[in-house]
């Protein structure tokens, strides 16, 4: 259209593009921002805890602290904590995206586990360089079976994948459970045989001696690919364009010619896939066998981190390190405070996230509209 | 309202904006898409707090700093899109939020159903309380909002758009309504694009534009040329040009088609139809005669129970929304935020949907985001949307902008057919001119065009031929240069022979 005066919004080239940089940084400032105006204030409360219960907060954060970030050993065991806890994260990230709510991960990470560990001690003749893969294939092929029973079922029937993932983790732990204690069972324990010697990765202590005593191995860069990949998926390949339209507008999605039904089908074959990695750390690099009840909720404390993370692969993975430094973080504190007092300060960082969303979103928004006059 | 101002990111939406409205009158708030209209009403609402300057009621400075402040100060607003509840009943979703109990415990809804009624006859608005929500016709749900808004007292209304969504009827029926409400002493705001109703409901016009107020007149000194002059700054074309049609072999043709509505009700029944290359088809009819429908079986969204569709003679029945789109389908759907844009995406994703998965802007796997930009930027200087920023999320823009959002996407797929509903719903009179142009030099290039729109005088203008929907079926196809809308108003009522 032919306007005369166009010096209002309609920017000029050079415009448009400060604009571009302009916003980018906005949204930075509001994703990273939130969350960790949101930790001080978890910390804050949980000063108050520490403090009554006769404490010294002071001392106590600085212990924790000391123990988890201040040598490699105790960084070791935070990022031994985390791996987990990425991979978890990033499934339940990317079913978020799609508008999925996959509370099955748990499920989805023992069907995995349990098959990268049957692959790793049934296929003992097979070399190191086809075995490795094979195993990693086999649990995120097993976590993705998983995912997709639930996926199906919503897109075939309109169930609602909540209630199905939920039905799925008691099947799975169950199923897995039953084959742990009466297929494949080593007598007077509830774990598998160990994986072929070729089928185990390296822990980074191998390779980085100031990690020694610390069971972190290889599975982390998995875990950060991972994440890499999941993030170029989403943002650079149009099948992830099509699972972000989905979550975000079903409606517009099909208009745009999005499948729906095999995208819900997809996005839940993916988280589980991702999900069904953990049994790489918990199989190949740390106990070298499947244990039953090993991953004690790992598959739901990848809802808080995906929460915290705001659903974003980095996010997932700065939340993922949080989330580690308070787990171990508790042990190293046990002995003057209770670990329990670290399980109510990882609840109150999950509740001050979810009320700062809010809060401090508003904030935010009112402090940019001032910088910006 | 005086001097009140309102910045959002990267836009001044209210630029120190004085608004004057007299009691007792209908003011009418006219201006471009992202004039700013909306945003000053969502200020005076409680939605929004103004950066500066402030609002005065009856002459007392007020401090309106949510809805529920703006209610109890007398003040309502029927927004464009509607908070109902479908699941409710009228009387109780108009209770809602102010439920009257009895004995400060059990809800009295028999006391809310006698004064609903009571408000209802004196202010014509025929609604009854009982029907659940989602029973009701557009026109109904709008006049429900409306009583919801009397019902907590007030004295000042805000209607924003609200007869985009209203067939001409309702509009007619809509203003008598008002009317009524100005006898009864009640100040009504009321946003639209479309002058004619200016002339014919308001007092009073404020002209914005650009954030600012450029003018304040009074309705019978003015006319609609001057408004639109205010409005844009220049002359605007009313009427479009256009040639006669040069139409070519058929491109769309549908068979005997039977499909059901959203609540599994047969909509269509065994509707025909042809769009040649090279013509506009314009469908004409009372909304609710099978349209959505219609238009949803042709883009793939909804399949027919039977009967067959044919795209350049080849049956395509049941395809799916992608094989439609590659086929050389385009779409502009009636509702923009449900159908045609995702709100969160950003201005250039949405650009892109529906074209994402192919060249330029994807190879077998992954986006192109220099493409995506190209396209965005050419997309938004050539249809003029505001502001001008590809990285922009697509739900800040005002509702025109979205408007011209989609449309620019749609024509730009070159297609082969275009399924146009309701184009030009909520964009300002110099969009409408331009979009209405853009469909006939669409039609020139020898595209395919079928327009659905409860807009007669938009229908009688654009088209070649008229087919009048009615109970499901094109009850009667006539050339557009032969008819008027007393004839079209006649068929639509089902008053005609049914022709193949
Ligand atoms: N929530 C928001 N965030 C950012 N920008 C916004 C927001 N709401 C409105 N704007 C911007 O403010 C300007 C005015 O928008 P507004 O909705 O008031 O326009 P309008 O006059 O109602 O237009 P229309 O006729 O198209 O509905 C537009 O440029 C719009 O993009
Ligand atoms: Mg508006």
């Amino acid at each position: 259209m032919n306007r005369t005066d166009t010096d209002f919004d309609a920017t000029p080239e050079t415009g448009a593009a400060r604009q571009a940089g302009s916003v980018l940084l906005l949204k930075l400032g509001g994703t990273l921002g939130v969350p960790l105006v949101a930790l001080a204030a978890a910390f804050g409360a949980g000063a108050l805890f520490i403090a009554a219960i006769g404490q010294d907060p002071g001392a106590v954060y600085a212990r924790l602290l000391g123990g988890t970030f201040g040598d490699f050993y105790g960084f070791g065991q935070v990022l031994f904590k985390a791996t987990p806890l990425i991979f978890s994260g990033l499934a339940v990230a990317l079913a978020f995206k799609a508008g999925l709510f996959n509370i099955g991960a748990e499920g989805q990470l023992y069907v995995g586990a349990f098959s990268t560990a049957w692959v790793g001690f049934t296929l003992t003749g097979l070399p190191g360089v086809v075995l490795v893969p094979l195993c990693i294939l086999a649990g995120a092929l097993g976590g993705a079976a998983w995912g997709i029973i639930p996926g199906y079922l919503k897109a075939r029937f309109g169930t609602h994948e909540v209630i199905n993932t939920i039905m799925l983790n008691f099947i799975a732990i169950a199923l897995t459970g039953y084959l742990v204690t009466h297929v494949y069972f080593i007598p007077e324990t509830i774990h598998t045989p160990r994986v072929a010697a070729q089928a185990q990765i390296p822990r980074l202590e191998q390779f980085w001696p100031a990690f020694r005593g610390s069971p972190v191995n290889v599975s982390l860069f998995l875990a950060l690919a991972a994440a890499a990949l999941v993030y170029v998926f989403l943002w650079r390949t149009k099948q992830g364009f099509e699972l972000r339209a989905l979550g975000l507008n079903p409606w517009a999605a099909e208009y745009g010619g999005v499948g729906v039904a095999s995208g819900i089908v997809m996005a839940m074959a993916l988280s589980g896939g991702l999900a069904g990695l953990v049994g790489v750390d918990f199989v190949m690099g740390y106990k070298y066998y499947y244990e039953q009840g090993f991953s004690a909720g790992v598959g739901f404390m990848g809802i808080a981190v995906a929460l915290l993370g705001r659903n974003h692969p980095l996010g997932v993975v700065l939340a993922a390190l949080l989330f580690g430094a308070l787990s171990y973080g508790g042990l190293v504190i046990n002995s003057v405070v209770p670990k329990e007092l670290v399980e109510i300060l990882q609840a109150i960082v999950i509740v001050a996230v979810i009320v700062g969303t809010n809060l401090f979103g508003a904030l935010a928004v009112s402090l940019k509209k001032r910088s910006l006059k | 309202m005086e001097g009140v101002s309102k910045r959002f990111a990267l836009v001044k939406a209210n630029d120190s904006v004085n608004l004057e409205v007299e009691r007792g009158e209908i003011h009418a708030l006219v201006g471009e898409n992202g004039a700013g209209k909306s945003t000053l009403m969502r200020i005076l609402y409680g939605l929004y707090r103004p950066d500066s300057g402030h609002v005065s009621i009856d002459g007392k400075r007020v401090e309106i700093k949510s809805p529920s402040d703006a209610i109890s100060l007398g003040v309502g607003m029927v927004h464009q899109h509607f908070m109902l509840i479908p699941q409710l009943s009228v009387a109780e979703n108009v209770v809602l939020g102010s439920e009257p109990s009895r004995s400060g415990v059990f809800l009295d809804l028999a006391a809310a159903s006698r004064r609903i009624e009571e408000l209802s006859r004196l202010f014509a608005l025929s609604v009854d309380p009982r029907p659940q929500v989602d029973k009701l016709s557009v026109g109904a749900q709008q006049r429900v909002e409306i009583l919801k808004i009397l019902f907590r007292g007030a004295e000042l209304l805000i209607l924003d758009e609200p007869t985009a969504v209203l067939t001409p009827q309702e509009t007619e029926a809509l203003f008598v309504i008002l009317r009524k409400m100005r006898e009864q002493g009640k100040t009504i705001l009321f946003i639209t694009h479309k002058l004619s109703e200016v002339m014919a409901i308001s007092d009073r016009v404020t002209v914005m534009r650009r954030g600012g107020v450029v003018g304040v007149v009074a309705t019978r000194d003015t006319s609609p040329a001057e408004l639109a002059m205010m409005m844009v700054g220049r002359k605007v074309l009313f009427d479009v040009e256009k040639g006669p049609a040069a139409p070519g072999g058929a491109v769309l043709e549908l068979v005997d088609v039977r499909a059901l509505g959203a609540s599994r009700v047969p909509r269509l029944k065994g509707l025909s139809l042809s769009v040649r290359a090279g013509e506009i088809l314009g469908v004409a009819g009372v909304e609710g005669n099978g349209q959505t429908e219609l238009v949803e079986v042709i883009a793939g969204l909804r399949k027919p129970t039977s009967g067959r569709v044919l795209l350049r003679g080849e049956d395509v029945t049941g395809a799916s929304p992608k094989q439609m789109l590659e086929r050389g389908v385009a779409h502009i759907p009636e509702d923009r935020l449900r159908r045609g844009l995702i709100a969160d995406f950003t201005v250039g994703e949405n650009l892109i949907l529906g074209s994402h998965f192919r060249r330029p802007y994807a190879g077998r796997v992954f986006l192109d985001s220099a493409a995506l930009l190209t396209n965005a930027d050419r997309a938004l200087r050539e249809f003029d949307v505001r502001p001008r920023t590809p990285l922009l999320r697509a739900g800040s823009l005002s509702g025109g902008n979205q408007q011209k959002l989609v449309v620019a996407r749609e024509l730009g797929r070159n297609p082969l057919l275009l399924v146009a509903a309701q184009p030009t719903r909520g964009v300002d009179i110099g969009a409408i001119e331009f979009i209405r142009r853009c469909l006939v030099s669409q039609r020139d290039e020898g595209t395919a065009v079928l327009l659905v729109s409860a807009d007669l005088s938009e229908v009688l203008s654009l088209s070649d031929r008229i087919a009048v929907i009615f109970g499901g079926r094109i009850v009667s196809t006539v050339d557009a240069a032969a008819t008027d809308e007393k004839e079209l108003g006649l068929l639509m009522t089902g008053a005609g022979r049914p022709t193949a």
